[in-house]
């Protein structure tokens, strides 16, 4: 299986791990990667923050590349990018003198028929019944499955999952035997791009997160967005020295705790490299208790 | 030979601002056949159908036409200015030349030319037509009522006083609608089952009231006077002659778990049940979907131990059918539910539940037997918080509209609340507050100042478990859009009022027109609100629109006099504007062909096929005869017929082409 | 004391609400101010005026609240998480209408001192894509820390750390397109001087 690939600038310097770890499992699935070739940055928060215009452009290039290169279907790991780029393609559906202007900027045609693929989307396919892959160790852990803001919203034009409450990622982590708690901070902001600007702010919001996850039992947050994981992890320390919490919880990428469900090594999957240490306490935390599912049929409630 | 007399309305500005109604005048005067042709400011007044009475008489006029607004304003207007006159009303047209004209072109000479036009094309279709006349129909003074909540109550028991026969059809075990779960009504905070159940207790007791419940309407076929329904009874399990409502059976019910559906899930009832404590008619129902004897054939509980041997495993639904004259819909309406809020968690926390919930929690023969509890633990709430407007005034979630009922009954329920828990906290967050009705106003005041409820103006972002509690976080705009967080132990949706699930398939049964929330759709939004645009059906209550009792209670009233009013004589008269097949001297009898084209086509199954016998009875020949009573006279059978042995009257083939002709 | 008045005199239709429609094609009269977006905002209680209150200032047609609106510390620390879009029950595209104000304010030159290092960031970044056609990591630091000099001993405790991990790219990536980049930021400045 062949697929398009946008790593987005994160993958090549402070989200090296993501990286890693996708790549991993895309070949124990033998999934192959090809990234868009000249491929350019998305503009992420800092361009739409000043300019609309350039803020379609950038990704508009990116998608005019992957269409030029004949791929079909683009995956793209990072939240943030994800975003922008199903944004931009949104946008440039609806206006046709956007379109025109954003064909003259990036100096191709644009048709607007690549497909993208979040990070869930794809291990779901990866773990689906079709790949034939086997869990060979089990991530027997409690997990809050943090998703950050930018995957599902806004959703009437991601349309990817539940907005409030999503179970994309939960029910990966079943599949790969872990227990997702039930938490509601899953799709509360971190701080996103205000980490170096604001990191007061981001301590503040991350601390947040955090503590609602451990309350509840998870002994690891999983995360699928480069900038979510360099809040939470990267900025442990500022965490600890802004707010006075000290928290020694694991965040963990997706790629990573599927990866180890499959058996890669810690090494390959890169976990030596986050700043938080990645240990699981000895003794599994006693089971909190049971988790109603999603709906509830009335029928299911009448008891004998 | 035609006498025609033209006349113009100025119509104040709104014609002659555009169009040069003297020129018009003096060329429609002009017209073959025109005797006279006159222009005036206000046609539809005393003087200017005055002015059409004298020309008939003086001038023997033949056939009139008014060049006016659009006939279905005064048609009715001048047809019978001419009939007093001694013309016979269906010599009469309108000529649109305001809707059709001068509303919708800039005042030019095109204009008038135009205008002029439309007269011509009327002056000879009018030379064409005949007179016509009423064709009457008889009426069954028997009415039928869907819905037996307070609406459907009310619309019988004021049909039923007024000496007529009423079916009254529910389609729930008992009668009493949604009125029957309240505990307390505003603005008198009455208990709603004392004032309601007297009520219920006429109708079972009304000697002109034929009630069945535990039904629901089949179809529906005829027209207004003379519809023919089936009503399908669904089978209790039960032999009500038999039954006299001692509840043994209930007692004995191995089943005791299933959520109940009048305690809104906040209870539970057996498999076979009543539905609550006051229910009419008092016999039981075996829910068939949860009894284990449907399930797996064992257990038979009730049949042991019912005293008089009324347990009916094998009964089967029964259709009756009926003949009715009227039909009055009051079906009601339903609310969204806890699980239909995402930002509120799905539904998944029991201590946030919507309106009717809470009602049942404060009602007396509620599941906590009126005390407020937290439905999880059962715990009695320190701090309760209430949100109006969730979900409506929301265009997110395609409930653009007010759900009109919600801050009034937010209030009673703090009310409630405060009275019952003195110490507790109730905050209402709301975004404007809505008591227009009488008393209403004070009765909100009341709660804020007397009872002591803190109203936040804001609306709740979202709400999560934690700690045993509900964290609500709000904002409050009237101290600058402050972000407000409130540690909650119970939570009460106001929810949104939709309209039943299955509004939409009732509606199409009827024959009525429904909005896009399925809403039932009245004849005219400000001065037709009981009628719809289906002759003979009638509407009232929550089926319509979100209202309160007292304007449901009166709007069946309403519903009722206009029933009342077609009762009022044994027939009705119907516009002559039907299709009739043509008939003529032996041996030919009729140009039908007989081939029943018009017979598949027709959407209202008018056409019948009638057998032309000799005096000894045989059929000398079979053609098609348009019922009178059922033809709307769409023409379709018209346009079809391949011989023209089928005609319009009032718009007959010859009519419509002189018409075309004339342009 | 003075008593401020709220009728606007200036003609119909010039101002920011009329852009703002042209721009984005949101219409501000559809916000009835239920405060649900300032309600979930994560940061509203860090703001000087909650995202509601901005929507507000819009709202009347006065060119001073719309002063005040550019000028707030607001629209800076808005972190386009869409909560307030996502709850919205009039689907008000908050989001989109912060961006127009972020960029109305730098175009005005009115944006809010305190918010200097976040739009620092945003030109640190953007200067990065231009040159590279990708984010260069480091360089962005560099080029934050010379814009705004009393972050310079920022986070440098953790450049090490992150280094000796490998999270560190100590050389740019330049793409063989970047001139291709380099045009694009020309044209968008260009396309933007001219309104």
């Amino acid at each position: 299986m062949k697929w398009g690939y946008f790593p987005g600038c994160s993958l090549l310097g402070s989200a090296r791990e993501l990286r890693e770890s996708l790549l991993a499992v895309a070949g124990k699935a033998g999934i192959e990667l090809q990234e868009i070739p000249d491929w350019n940055c998305c503009g992420a928060t800092a361009a739409h923050n000043v300019s609309r215009l350039l803020a379609v452009a950038l990704p508009g290039r990116i998608l005019a590349l992957a269409e030029k290169a004949g791929m079909k279907e683009v995956v793209v790991p990072c939240s943030a990018c994800y975003n922008r780029l199903a944004v931009a393609r949104h946008e440039l559906a609806a206006d046709e003198h956007l379109r025109e202007q954003v064909k003259a900027l990036v100096e191709m045609d644009y048709r607007g028929d690549v497909k993208l693929v979040n990070l869930l989307e794809m291990l779901a396919i990866v773990l689906g019944k079709d790949a034939g892959l086997k869990v060979e160790k089990p991530f027997a852990h409690q997990v809050a499955c943090y998703y950050g803001c930018l995957l599902v919203r806004p959703p009437k034009v991601l349309k990817f999952d539940r907005p409030e409450d999503p179970q994309a990622m939960d029910e990966l982590m079943r599949k790969i035997g872990a227990e997702p708690i039930a938490w509601p901070d899953k799709v509360e902001c971190c701080g996103a791009g205000l980490s170096v600007s604001r990191t007061d702010l981001v301590a503040k919001l991350s601390s947040r997160i955090l503590a609602s996850a451990v309350k509840r039992g998870a002994e690891a947050m999983i995360v699928a967005c480069p900038m979510c994981h360099a809040n939470l992890d990267m900025r442990r320390e500022d965490i600890t020295r802004l707010t006075g919490e000290h928290y020694s919880l694991p965040v963990v990428y997706l790629t990573q705790a599927v990866g180890l469900a499959l058996g890669l090594s810690e090494k390959d999957l890169g976990l030596h490299r986050h700043l938080v240490k990645v240990v699981f306490p000895a003794q599994p935390k006693p089971a909190p208790p049971p988790q109603p599912p999603a709906e509830k049929k009335p029928a299911e409630a009448a008891e004998e | 030979m035609s006498r025609i007399g033209v006349f113009i309305c100025h119509c104040g500005e709104n014609i002659a601002g555009t169009v040069d109604v003297v020129k018009a005048a003096q060329a429609a005067a002009q017209f073959p056949g025109v005797v006279q042709g006159a222009e005036y400011k206000y046609m539809c007044s005393d003087p200017g159908q005055s002015l059409i009475k004298e020309a008939i008489r003086e001038k023997k006029l033949t056939g009139v036409v008014v060049a006016a607004c659009s006939p279905r304003m005064h048609e009715p207007t001048f047809r019978r200015a001419c009939a007093e006159a001694g013309l016979n009303p269906f010599l009469c047209e309108m000529a649109n030349i305001r809707e059709h004209c001068s509303w919708v072109h800039e005042k030019s000479e095109a204009t008038t030319r135009k205008a002029t036009e439309l007269i011509r094309i009327m002056v000879e279709k009018v030379k064409r037509n005949k007179p016509l006349y009423p064709i009457k129909v008889p009426v069954t003074k028997t009415a039928l009522v869907l819905g037996g909540g307070i609406a459907g109550i009310q619309a019988a028991l004021d049909v039923a006083n007024a000496g007529h026969q009423v079916i009254l059809v529910e389609k729930d075990p008992s009668i009493g609608g949604h009125m029957l779960q309240l505990s307390e009504t505003f603005p008198t905070l009455d208990c709603s089952q004392c004032i309601l159940t007297p009520r219920m207790v006429e109708v079972a007791q009304h000697p002109n009231i034929t009630l069945y419940s535990y039904s629901e309407l089949e179809s529906v076929e005829g027209f207004i006077g003379n519809f023919k329904v089936k009503i399908r009874k669904k089978a209790r399990g039960v032999d009500e002659k038999l039954c006299t409502g001692c509840g043994i059976c209930s007692q004995k019910c191995p089943k005791k778990k299933i959520p109940s559906e009048f305690d809104a899930g906040l209870g539970k009832r057996t498999a076979i049940y009543v539905p609550c404590p006051q229910a009419i008619p008092n016999k039981p129902v075996i829910d068939r979907a949860n009894c284990t004897y449907y399930l797996k054939g064992k257990c038979k509980a009730c049949e042991k131990f019912c005293p008089r041997q009324a347990i009916r495993f094998d009964q089967k639904d029964e259709l009756v059918e009926a003949e009715v004259g009227a039909i009055v819909a009051a079906t009601g309406f339903d609310i969204l539910q806890t699980r239909d809020f995402p930002e509120y968690g799905y539904g998944q926390s029991q201590d946030i539940i919507n309106g009717l919930q809470f009602e049942r929690l404060a009602s007396a023969s509620g599941p906590t037997l009126g005390a407020i509890k937290r439905p999880s633990d059962g715990k009695e709430p320190e701090t309760v918080v209430f949100i109006a407007c969730a979900g409506s005034r929301d265009q997110a979630k395609g409930i653009p509209y007010c759900s009109k009922i919600c801050c009034m009954y937010t209030a009673k329920h703090a009310m409630l609340y405060k009275h019952k828990v003195h110490h507790g906290k109730a905050y209402v967050f709301y975004m404007d507050i809505r008591a227009g009705g009488k008393m209403y106003e004070e009765f909100v005041r009341r709660a804020i100042e007397e009872d002591g409820v803190i109203y936040v103006r804001g609306r709740v972002s979202r709400i999560y478990e934690e700690d045993g509690k509900l964290v609500v976080k709000g904002a409050d705009t009237l101290l600058g859009a402050q972000p407000v967080e409130i540690r909650a132990d119970l939570v009460v949706l106001a929810t949104a009022m939709v309209a039943n699930p299955d509004a939409e398939a009732l509606a199409q049964k009827l024959r009525v027109s429904y909005d896009p929330y399925h809403f039932l759709s009245e004849a005219h939004p400000k001065l037709r609100p009981v009628e719809t645009n289906t002759g003979g059906i009638f509407l009232a209550g929550a089926c319509q629109a979100p209202k309160d009792i007292p304007e449901a209670v009166a709007q069946a009233s309403g519903a009722a006099a206009k029933v009342s009013a077609l009762f009022s004589s044994s027939e009705l008269s119907r516009e002559p504007v039907i299709a009739v097949v043509n008939r003529t001297a032996p041996p030919i009898f009729s140009t039908c062909t007989a081939c029943f084209l018009c017979e598949k086509v027709c959407p209202y199954q008018a056409i019948e096929r009638e057998e032309i016998k000799d005096r000894k009875g045989n059929v000398l020949k079979v053609a098609a005869k348009v019922n009178q009573g059922l033809c709307q006279g769409c023409g379709t059978c018209v346009a079809l017929c391949r011989v023209k042995a089928i005609d319009l009257q009032g718009f007959s083939n010859e009519q419509v082409y002189a018409e075309m002709m004339a342009v | 004391m003075e008593v401020k008045s709220h009728l606007s005199n200036r003609p119909l239709n010039q101002g920011l609400m009329l852009t703002l429609k042209q721009a984005s094609g949101q219409s501000v009269a559809r916000c009835y101010q239920c405060g649900k977006c300032s309600a979930g905002c994560p940061l509203s209680g860090e703001m000087d005026y909650p995202p509601s209150q901005i929507l507000r200032m819009l709202q009347l047609d006065l060119p001073g609240l719309e002063e005040k609106a550019l000028g707030s510390q607001t629209i800076w620390l808005c972190l386009s998480c869409e909560t307030c879009l996502a709850r919205c029950p009039q689907e008000v595209d908050l989001p989109r209408i912060m961006d127009f104000l972020r960029e109305e304010s730098l175009r005005r030159g009115q944006a809010h001192p305190s918010a200097k290092r976040i739009i620092s960031f945003h030109r640190a970044f953007l200067d990065s894509v231009e040159f590279t056609g990708r984010l260069f990591e480091v360089g962005l630091i560099a080029d934050y820390k010379a814009r705004q000099p009393q972050s310079a001993f920022q986070d440098v405790l953790m450049a090490p750390r992150l280094f000796l991990r490998g999270k560190l790219s100590l050389i740019p990536h330049l793409i063989p397109g970047r001139s291709a980049v380099a045009r694009i930021f020309r044209k968008v400045r260009e396309t933007e001087s001219k309104k």
